[in-house]
């Protein structure tokens, strides 16, 4: 199937602007999309990973290592010619069992020809892309495990069937669930750099522009993605900007301090809550393509990077989103 | 920012990281607690001196331990071993992350691996809830044990290589191990491997710096290191008269004539005092918060999650087992094969007399060979709240039986556990919260739970039945905690009259108990009368008279009576 153009999703522009911050520095952490079904969420993921320019990895590696992978993993990969392949988007489907997540032994090979070798699972192929689990809540408990420690360590260990492997395995994790149906566990909540929260749109006419772009993708999706073709490069531009002026980029004194103050205030445990919401201030004004970091793009993020990270209360009911503006507009008016 | 003007948990940390590289297999590793950028520095830190070799959750038996190489074994026809991870990591540690859902059985191998010496490991505990921990068997078997989530640090971060070696430094006289033992005992740590971990600790610290002998300094940072995390109790305002400090110090002997400060003990506060004042600034301060409320220190999690089962089909794969598959039961194929390779050149040999057949056939396998999947699932706990939303249990009250409900489901992500609620009033019972974990859903429903009206009880507890069978005939545990007076007017059939509709309760409630289910009676109305005791009685089940509770209160209370998650 075509993808869907990244540009032709109507509205859901929180959710976009979190998946673009996220492509400029995948070092901030995945996203996390609260919402309900049928809302473009994993349409706009898969979208994203099919818009980023293709990466140079090993010729026929299947961890598609890099060249700085080949020198950290000698084990690993061998062969030494580059070519370009598209970054990887897996979608992880909620029953997986554990083998097809981390690899397993190769049993074919080993009945065989008695060789032990690696055959290697999900987490392998979505090294330096993306990694999808829609409802992600209501994964199994051991499998959100081995998740958030891969996620932590960008690396894969397998220890297990006789075998010993260590792999590279870095990448955005992007997870989606409906809170109703259940919550998600705090230490994985907090392993994702930025949330947000989408809803179907209520809007009659967003809703007949989205059904109708949606047929005229499936009658022709050749021209069609012919036409957002131009829009797409365009942000593909501002993604590849975004990522080389970011190095240039150091969030000052007072954006730090501003930082600090707002942790504070709205009760975010934590200094990882800080440096991810300092790293997406920096990232959103690479990818505006800002001169420097300023508390304005600091304020844009804060609800994306603090919600899921504020200390809850049971019993007060108000939301995370308004504590966060709440703060923001007592704290820099 | 000024970010390195105060003291940071980080300090201490990094202490205890020098001390354990200085003698990894002495110190036997560390619990590093919170999930921070100051932890992942320390452990980038640690890694520059100590070899770390991740161990991942899912490691198994096989990888652990060490045992058959599979591959090797079937290209060369007799079995070959390999080795373990446990094995492999021998003069480095172990890193272990989220600690705090390690299993059981894989603490329990790495436990004996440290008592038989040469293994250390590093725990990364990722607990966020009181009732996480990392397995208890193996905490306690490590030195140290550091918080760094409130760590504002994570630059610059590194170990400076020790001066000198602990084989250099003397064995601590008589004083410093009377303190240390006054210490800990004025801490309430009664384990003698926190005590000895204390002084290794001791002349680690003087180690680190070249010195050959310790001072008090050492001995105070030991404790601080090693014996105030471990904390039971708060030691007592006036320091404990046990040590024996009315004597005059022993002079010093022979082999420790170099020991000259006896004359400077004479002037400085008591040893054990000032060891006791050095705990007492260390213990951490939610362990302070829990020991001042008299409440136990936090616990391994395995008691707090729900009810563990072998199953058959899903969950955590558990190892294999000899056995047929079928009914549902996967083969392990590679544990089978296993169990096949020792006996391959026996059988090749076997069959070659018998048939004359070609000896480089296949694997041969048996019947006897073949061994089954097992999987763990760990069975979810739902508790099933019956709310008695009848004028008669004063509708005020509802609001703290809501409170409750929510709380509980506060927690239920850490114990996963799930909560469902049956209200009943006027003429019929409702299940108006099927089994959940969402707070969001939970909290939508209870808004809209009105009060008011008759007490069709009998109505409420056989709805209440009908959940928690449902519940259970999803192979899940159910409890039952039932929010009313007791003061049964509505009959089983909506008409009222007492009697009737007493005689109906009796009948459910008997339902319930014929089926075994948990329940707890908890009477929230402001004059508690006879009638929530009889229930309870004819339930089997226990009684809780709380006329005054809030929600906080009754979430207590109710946890205590049965906690939420434990397995019944």
């Amino acid at each position: 199937m075509a993808r869907f153009p990244f540009s032709a999703i109507v509205g859901q522009d929180e959710m976009k602007q979190a998946l673009l911050i996220a492509a400029v520095d995948p070092s901030i952490g995945g996203v996390m999309v609260f919402g309900d079904r049928g809302t473009g969420k994993s349409t706009a993921a898969r979208a994203l990973a099919g818009l980023l320019p293709p990466i140079m990895a090993a010729e026929g590696c299947l961890y598609g290592c890099s060249k700085e992978d080949q020198a950290r993993y000698p084990g690993v990969c061998s062969t030494g010619k580059m070519v370009s392949r598209p970054v990887p988007f897996v979608d992880m489907p909620l029953g997986a069992t554990e083998d097809r997540v981390i690899g397993s032994l190769d049993l074919e090979r080993a009945l065989r020809s008695g060789e032990k070798a690696f055959e290697p699972g999900l987490l392998a192929k979505a090294h330096r892309g993306f990694l999808y689990i829609d409802e992600i809540n209501l994964l199994e408990d051991h499998l959100v495990d081995l998740l958030l420690d891969v996620a932590a360590s960008g690396e894969n260990v397998v220890e297990r069937e006789g075998l010993s492997v260590r792999h590279p395995a870095k990448f955005v994790l992007i997870g989606s669930g409906n809170p109703e149906e259940g919550e998600l566990r705090p230490q994985l909540l907090d392993r994702f750099g930025l949330s947000v929260e989408v809803r179907s749109p209520k809007d009659i006419e967003v809703r007949i522009a989205i059904m109708r772009l949606v047929a005229e993708n499936e009658r022709d999706p050749e021209s069609f993605a012919a036409r957002w073709a131009g829009e797409d490069e365009a942000i593909l531009k501002r993604v590849a900007k975004g990522k080389a002026r970011l190095t240039k980029l150091e969030a000052g004194e007072d954006v730090l301090r501003d930082a600090a103050e707002l942790c504070l205030a709205v009760g975010a445990d934590g200094l990882r809550g800080e440096l991810t919401l300092m790293r997406a201030a920096r990232a959103l004004a690479a990818l505006e393509g800002a001169k420097s970091v300023t508390r304005k793009h600091l304020i844009a993020i804060a609800p994306l990077a603090l919600r899921h990270r504020l200390r809850r209360d049971v019993l007060d009911e108000t939301g995370s989103t308004v504590r966060i503006t709440r703060a923001i507009a007592e704290l820099f008016g | 920012m000024n970010l390195h003007d105060t003291a940071d948990p980080l300090d201490d940390a990094v202490l205890a990281a020098r001390l354990f590289a200085l003698a990894p297999q002495v110190f036997k590793g560390m619990v590093l607690r919170g999930n921070s950028p100051a932890r992942e520095a320390l452990v980038t830190a640690l890694g520059v001196g100590v070899t770390l070799r991740r161990m991942p959750g899912h490691v198994d038996d096989e990888r652990l331990l060490g045992g058959i190489d599979l591959a090797a074994s079937l290209s060369s026809g007799r079995p070959i071993r390999q080795t373990g991870l446990i094995e492999e990591a021998r003069g480095g540690a172990l890193l272990a992350a989220m600690a705090e859902r390690l299993d059981g059985a894989i603490a329990g191998r790495l436990a004996q691996a440290l008592d038989e010496g040469g293994a250390a490991v590093v725990l990364l505990d990722d607990a966020t809830e009181p009732e996480e921990a990392p397995p208890q068997s193996l905490s306690e078997r490590l030195a140290f044990a550091c918080d760094l989530a409130a760590s504002r640090r994570w630059q610059g971060v590194e170990l400076v290589p020790a001066m000198g070696t602990l084989a250099h430094v003397a064995p601590l006289d008589d004083d410093a191990l009377r303190a240390l033992a006054a210490t800990a005992e004025a801490l309430g740590v009664d384990s003698v491997r926190a005590l000895i971990f204390a002084g290794e600790a001791a002349r680690g610290l003087a180690a680190l710096e070249g010195r050959a002998l310790t001072d008090r300094s050492d001995l105070a940072s030991a404790v601080r290191l090693v014996l105030a995390p471990r904390a039971t109790r708060l030691p007592p305002q006036e320091a404990p008269d046990t040590p024996p400090d009315d004597q005059p110090p022993p002079p010093p002997d022979g082999e420790r004539d170099d020991n000259s400060d006896g004359e400077q003990q004479q002037q400085e506060p008591d040893l054990s005092d000032l060891l006791v004042e050095a705990a007492k600034a260390a213990i951490p301060a939610d362990l302070l918060a829990s020991l001042a409320q008299g409440k136990a220190p936090r616990r391994s999690a395995s008691s707090g999650t729900g009810q563990k089962r072998k199953a058959a089909t899903r969950g955590k794969p558990l190892g294999a087992r000899p056995g047929m598959p079928r009914g549902g039961a996967k083969l392990a194929l590679i544990d089978s094969l296993r169990a096949a390779v020792p006996w391959q050149a026996v059988r090749l040999r076997e069959l070659g007399r018998e048939t004359g057949a070609d000896p480089a056939s296949p694997i041969l396998m048996r019947k006897e060979d073949l061994r089954i999947r097992r999987f763990e699932e760990r069975t979810a706990r739902v508790t099933i709240f019956a709310v008695d939303a009848s004028g008669s249990a004063a509708a005020a009250r509802l609001a703290e039986a809501k409170g409750a409900v929510e709380l509980m489901l506060a927690q239920a992500y850490v114990t996963r556990s799930e909560v469902a609620l049956v209200a009943f009033r006027g003429t019929s019972a409702e299940l108006l919260l099927p089994p959940t974990r969402s707070l969001t859903r939970a909290r939508r429903t209870l808004a809209e739970l009105p009060g008011g009206g008759g007490t069709p009880l009998a109505l409420g507890l056989n709805a209440a039945r009908e959940v928690a069978e449902a519940v259970i005939a999803k192979g899940r545990s159910a409890a039952l905690v039932i929010l009313t007076d007791g003061r049964a007017n509505i009959a089983a059939d909506g008409s009222p009259g007492r009697p009737q509709a007493a005689a109906d309760a009796e009948t459910a409630a008997k339902a319930i108990a014929a089926r075994g289910i948990d329940a707890l009676v908890v009477d929230i109305s402001a004059r508690p009368g006879p009638e929530g005791a009889a229930l309870a009685q004819t339930l089997g089940g226990r009684f809780l008279a709380l006329p005054r509770a809030d929600a906080k209160l009754l979430t207590a209370a109710i946890n205590a009576v049965q906690p939420i998650g434990k397995a019944a």
